[in-house]
């Protein structure tokens, strides 16, 4: 054997070493992954193709479920209505938790911890009591009415903000605000300050200097903002279920009604996939498109 | 410091007004004189705390709480340590798809979790019980394990451990004796944060419990009853005085943790 193929073997040798010493460590977290992940979603994506025959389920693979699910309006309609709800509640909680973000890094000075403190504090309430205490302030005698009654600001009860899809945005706003604010921060602390000083001396405004250094340079963290509350809310099933009242309803319920009382788990299976490919296919999309305007940004 | 523009200040306030709304009404009814859930309040009691000393279902759902808590959290921080330290040291074959898939319960809605386990334990005829929810919770609760655990791992001076090799400890031996005391401060940050995502946890939970009702559970069937929510408020009122004080104790081993790595707290 040459010098060659011996460095080359004991080279092999070592890596496989290594990657044994690897995955001794990581085998036992990944195969519970695998097990109660992977192995779960695949069973769930057959099921999809099965159908439900009374009691029994028959295995014969089928696209009935999802020929259900695009012939019924209601299901087509529920999920449209979780990604607008969703969508809505994204835009809305990065909106808000932009200025908050800014005013902790630009001003927070040595506060800063102290300030993402205060704002987790509220988070550590259990997220059903959180969920149903704005059923409290929201509803006809809630606090937001009782109040603007005691004003004298309007009369009768505003009825438009509780059990309708007003509700389940305003609640979830606030459920996700500090999954949104955090990743901001992050961002707008990585920009190098100097940046911001050299686009003044130059001649920026400041909103010119905010449009073209500030916010491209936030832009990842404004993207995984987005992507953390977009992903889970679409499938939330507290919420709209406490707060949505009937026109609020989002597709979770739906999904847990068929494979509780409707009994129809092989449908249920079909619009969690359907919702899931929907969510996937939304935020590569917003991906793209992200990935678009930092190319124009910076040419 | 600069001095904020004002209108950014005000947003600010008005912002930390609707972030703690809810919060602050908790207390409020929790110690409210009515038994509807109201304003104007009507005067102050402690009748609320004094009654769930009697609540026999409670004290059920309390006790399936905390052993599937405990549990969970066990069981995910050392899977954390595993996959941390695996990531932090090792280069091997599929280390970022198996990376990804231990983190993606992170990107999942949770009922897509729930739904699957529920599919394979109904294919599987495992009947449900608590064991099947602490199945569900470690699967959410190890991705958090693994973020807190990672820079703990990765910040660890290389050299340290090498020295304990050379001077003749055994692997077990240095792990014992030198790596665990320093990421010591990181393990118990992410037994308590485990253990508080657990305790709280709703959707998995109601999918994947049998009989038995966790906290939570019990919490969402007892909103059905007006009758029942000022004994409710008060129960959140002691949950939330809980995790301030767990979150607290977190703050304080992560502010160690990083110390001990020899890094400048943050």
């Amino acid at each position: 054997m040459s010098i060659n193929t011996t460095v080359f073997m004991s080279s092999i040798i070592r890596k496989i070493n290594a990657s044994l010493a690897g995955w001794r460590l990581i085998g036992t977290p990944f195969l519970f992954g695998f097990l109660l992940l992977v192995a779960p979603l695949f069973l769930m994506i057959a099921l999809s193709f099965w159908t439900q025959d009374y009691l029994d389920l028959d295995r014969t693979p089928s696209l009935n479920n999802y020929r259900d699910i695009f012939s019924h309006p209601v299901y087509v309609m529920l999920i449209k209505r979780s990604v607008i709800i969703s969508l809505i509640v994204t835009v809305t909680t990065v909106l808000l938790a932009f200025p908050m973000a800014y005013y902790i890094s630009f001003y927070g000075g040595r506060y800063k911890a102290i300030w993402l403190f205060l704002i987790t504090i509220p988070f550590w309430t259990s997220y059903l009591l959180r969920i149903f205490l704005w059923k409290i302030i929201l509803g006809y005698n809630g606090v937001v009415n009782s109040g603007l009654q005691s004003l004298n600001l309007i009369e009768e009860p505003l009825s438009f903000i509780l059990y309708n899809a007003n509700a389940v945005v305003i609640a979830l706003a606030h459920a996700w605000a500090p999954f949104a604010i955090l990743p901001i921060f992050v961002a707008l602390e990585r920009i190098d300050r100097s940046m911001l000083e050299a686009a003044k001396d130059l001649g920026d405004t400041a909103i010119r200097s905010f449009i073209r250094v500030t916010l491209p340079l936030a832009m990842p963290g404004i993207v995984s903002a987005a992507l953390i509350v977009f992903i889970p809310t679409i499938g939330d099933y507290v919420t709209p279920k406490l707060v949505g009242g009937k026109d609020g309803l989002m597709v979770a319920n739906m999904i847990q009604v068929q494979f509780s009382k409707a009994n129809n788990a092989p449908l249920g299976a079909a619009l969690a996939i359907t919702s899931l490919l929907t969510v996937l296919l939304i935020s590569l999309g917003f991906l793209f498109f992200n990935r678009r305007y930092l190319r124009k940004q910076s040419s | 410091m600069k001095k904020p523009p004002l209108l950014l200040f005000s947003f600010v306030i008005i912002y930390l007004v609707f972030l703690y709304a809810p919060v602050m009404l908790l207390p409020i009814f929790a110690f409210n004189d009515s038994s509807i859930i109201a304003f104007p309040l009507s005067g102050f009691t402690a009748d609320w705390f004094v009654g769930l000393l009697s609540e026999n279902t409670l004290h059920r759902a309390l006790k399936n709480s905390l052993i599937i808590a405990i549990t969970a959290a066990v069981i995910s921080t050392c899977f954390g340590i595993l996959t941390a330290r695996a990531m932090a040291r090792h280069n091997f074959l599929g280390k970022r798809p198996s990376f990804g898939l231990i983190m993606a319960p992170l990107f999942l809605p949770e009922i897509i979790i729930g739904v699957a386990l529920l599919i394979v334990l109904i294919q599987l005829g495992i009947s449900l019980n608590i064991w099947t929810v602490i199945l569900g919770h470690i699967l959410i609760c190890t991705p958090f394990s693994v973020s807190i655990l990672y820079s703990a791992f990765n910040n660890m001076d290389k050299s340290i451990e090498e020295a304990s090799l050379d001077l003749g400890e055994t692997r077990f031996g240095t792990f014992r004796r030198v790596i665990f005391p320093l990421v010591k401060p990181g393990v118990i940050a992410s037994l308590l944060i485990c253990f508080t995502i657990s305790l709280d946890e709703f959707v998995i939970a109601f999918f994947l419990t049998g009989v038995e009702p966790t906290l939570p559970v019990y919490i969402w069937a007892q909103l059905r009853f007006p009758s029942k929510l000022p004994s409710i408020m008060a129960l959140g009122f002691i949950l939330l005085l809980l995790s301030l004080i767990l979150l607290a104790i977190f703050e304080y081993y992560r502010r160690r943790s990083e110390t001990l790595i020899g890094k400048q707290p943050s």
